[in-house]
């Protein structure tokens, strides 16, 4: 470790220092299963070589993950700013999962689709889903405002585990179409439990559907931790449906690319599901809501800030030559700029039409619903001009 | 009066509804050691509205269990334990998360006295913290009341006051049938004292909290407030509004209500789950047919409409509130 801070010439980086001084991962006590955890590229910024996932990564896309991380973290801090000042009404914060969310979501081909949990702000990003488009349902104006259709993503889905069983469906229909895309769904170490989510898994083995189930094993669910869940490692838990599990280090965006694409290459060339484990960690509350002093050490944290995902990234973008000072500059810019545009976009959005709430409950009107929202309507008009008639 | 009487340390606190259902909690479970808590969050964090906060560190991990996240498997495995003799107090964290367990509540828990001839009861306590107007996102402020009073075998009760919470509880563990106890949620932080040394009514049975001349208004859980508060607003347009808090949905306990009803002749009732075969429904039909006669006016019901809880900006368009128990009340009076 102090070998690799020797190398690096101070004078070269700039103000770079705190990219690789101290090392981000220098003395994180190691992963659990290090034998079968997955990685790319260690705590400390290192790339390193797996014999069953060879990356084919450009320079320009690793810049990509650099700036698809830093931007959705600046949102994040942004939106859970916002929710202190009473600008939304909650926020579930995803620090220390952006590499496992842009990982998996650059895995993604644009005509795959996604299931996300409430908390895949960085998949939204992937899936070009506009910010302000996520904003609007924590803000309370809609339950998310982009096409699910259009985007490949479908809307959060906060009934935890309901949207594996979704996936897998819409994965049968897509090998009925036989158009060789596939699908991911997302889920918590917590939905494990769910039996939903075991149902989706016997019912995806099953009809050997185009799905990948990508569990990001941020460790607690709310207040859990883990091991209320499961007594085995989590992707073992896949062998017991008759499909592959894989442990990636979710904190490492290469190898959660590497890892998703293979599981979805697998799936579109009919080879069944794949259930990946990302094992990450939530640095922050579960939601805007939440206390986790009131359950975890703060040592805990601590040791996982070493692990940072976007620290190691830049770590070894710089050591490799790959981005300069001006390069980080401009991401940090821009994602200036991003976060600006998220605050006056929330703190300016229009409160939803009041009759909107009858509009699209039904796909054909029906005339009783009609009606009840004609009354509504003269009833809120009563209010018109003051006095209530 | 002996001196240790006159000495005896006041047994009345003001406590907030949360308060009270966490020593209510505490008190069934010093009294009965077959009374195990269930839930997601309840124990080290004292579950997310802090109701069992506490409970964990007194009564340790084997009666304030945090189990995994699976409500099917809370509910089921409740079913098992209360077989074995044990009382389950089960913690849904929101109402919009009872469904994965509606299977087990309805097909199971619901029907065991019966099918088994009475011979394995089923006593249980089902808590939902319900109801809107938290600014919460989707599944978080539905009123799903109805799918259990519409179940036989379940008896069902929503409180909407601190000392209603604190027996209340301890009355539905001591219940030997399954008990579904609705939770206002918005009002967990109210307050008022309670006396903890008190004789505690039934908690099967509705109670008149306002008296009054002119409508009978009826709510139960979080309206209860709503409906008090319109009663106040209409007083002061000189109209009596006599206000029934029905505590018991079911059974239900309308005796109060149709002693008031003969007496007003007209009624409202209040609720925010949706109208469309709410509890609303099924009043206004009894009342009808027990009251016909005294009516001056139909039965109307002020309650959610027919759509999906809207997103939270638009939650005061979609609850009753004052105003609209004040329309409701006009047209009452205006037949
Ligand atoms: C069916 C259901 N039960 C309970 C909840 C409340 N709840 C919201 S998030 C959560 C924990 C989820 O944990 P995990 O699956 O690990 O996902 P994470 O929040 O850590 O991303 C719970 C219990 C819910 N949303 N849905
Ligand atoms: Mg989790």
């Amino acid at each position: 470790m102090t070998a690799l801070r020797d190398e690096t010439d101070d004078a070269d980086i700039g103000d770079l220092h705190e990219v690789v001084d101290p090392v981000p991962g220098a003395g994180a006590p190691h992963l659990p299963q290090q034998p079968d955890l997955v990685q790319l590229l260690t705590p400390e910024g290192e790339r390193m070589e797996h014999p069953d996932y060879p990356l084919d990564v450009s320079d320009e896309e690793l810049r990509g993950f650099y700036r698809d991380m830093t931007l959705v973290r600046r949102w994040d801090a942004e939106a859970t700013a916002l929710q202190r000042q009473g600008e939304l009404g909650i926020w579930a914060s995803l620090l220390g999962q952006e590499a496992a969310q842009l990982g998996a979501g650059r895995a993604l081909r644009d005509s795959d689709t996604a299931f996300p949990t409430y908390r895949e702000h960085g998949v939204a990003w992937a899936r070009g889903v506009d910010p302000l488009h996520v904003m609007s349902l924590f803000r309370g104006v809609d339950n998310g405002g982009w096409d699910p259709v259009e985007r490949g993503f479908n809307l959060y889905t906060i009934v935890i585990g309901a949207q594996c069983l979704h996936a897998t469906g819409y994965a049968m229909g897509v090998q009925r179409d036989g158009d060789g895309s596939a699908v991911l769904a997302f889920l918590g170490d917590g939905a494990t439990s769910q039996g939903e989510v075991n149902e989706a898994m016997v019912f995806a083995a099953s009809f050997d559907a185009p799905v990948v189930f990508f569990c990001q094993n941020n460790q607690y669910a709310i207040s859990v931790p883990l091991e209320r869940q499961s007594k085995v490692p989590l992707y073992r838990r896949a062998a017991g449906f008759g499909f592959p599990g894989v442990r990636v280090d979710g904190n490492d965006v290469l190898a959660v690319l590497a890892v998703t694409r293979a599981a979805l290459q697998a799936a579109r060339e009919g080879q069944g599901p794949t259930f990946i484990e990302a094992f990450t960690y939530r640095m922050g509350a579960h939601t805007t809501s939440d206390d986790p002093t009131r359950y975890r050490l703060a040592g805990e944290v601590e040791e996982w800030k070493l692990r940072d995902p976007i620290a190691r990234l830049k770590a070894y973008l710089s050591r490799s030559g790959l981005a300069d000072a001006a390069f980080f500059e401009d991401v940090e810019a821009e994602a200036d700029r991003l976060a600006a545009r998220i605050r006056s976009g929330t703190v300016e959005m229009p409160d939803p039409r009041p009759t909107a709430m009858f509009d699209t409950v039904y796909a054909e009107q029906t005339p009783p619903l009609a009606a009840q929202r004609a009354q509504f309507e003269a009833y809120q008009a009563s209010f018109e001009g003051g006095e209530h008639a | 009066m002996s001196a240790e009487l006159l000495e005896a340390p006041a047994t009345t606190e003001t406590l907030t509804i949360g308060k009270a259902l966490n020593l209510g909690l505490r008190r069934a479970m010093e009294d009965d050691p077959k009374v195990v808590l269930l839930g997601e969050d309840i124990g080290r964090l004292g579950g997310v509205f802090r109701i069992t906060d506490g409970l964990q560190k007194d009564f340790g991990e084997a009666r304030v269990v945090d189990t995994p996240l699976a409500e099917a498997g809370i509910l089921g495995t409740a079913v098992g334990l209360a077989m074995r003799g044990y009382r389950p107090v089960v913690e849904i964290q929101f109402d919009g998360f009872v469904f994965p367990a509606f299977n087990q509540i309805v097909t199971q828990v619901a029907k065991m006295h019966a099918r088994s001839r009475g011979l394995v009861p089923m006593p249980m306590v089902i808590r939902i913290p319900f109801g809107g107007g938290i600014g919460a996102v989707e599944h978080h402020s539905e009123s799903p009341e109805a799918y259990f009073a519409h179940t036989p075998g379940l008896k069902v009760v929503a409180v909407s006051n601190p000392v209603d919470a604190y027996w209340g509880i301890q009355q539905a563990i001591a219940c030997p049938d399954p008990v579904v106890f609705l939770e206002p949620k918005r009002r967990y932080w109210d307050k008022a004292p309670v006396d903890t040394s008190a004789t505690p009514g039934p908690l099967f049975g509705s109670r008149v909290v306002r008296g009054g001349d002119d409508v009978t208004v009826l709510a139960y859980g979080p309206m209860v407030k709503t409906a008090l508060q319109a009663a106040e607003a209409a007083e002061t347009e000189g109209r009596s509004l006599e206000v029934v808090d029905l505590r018991t949905i079911s059974p239900l306990d309308l005796e109060p209500v149709y002693d008031s009803v003969r007496r007003t002749g007209r009624c409202v009732v209040v609720h925010e789950a949706p109208v469309t075969l709410g509890l609303g429904a099924e009043i206004a039909a009894r009342v009808t047919e027990t009251c016909f006669h005294s009516l001056e006016a139909p039965v109307l019901r002020v309650g959610g409409y027919d759509v999906p809880y809207p997103p939270s900006k638009l939650e005061e368009d979609y609850l009753p509130d004052l105003d609209r128990v004040l329309d409701a009340v006009d047209r009452a009076m205006g037949f």
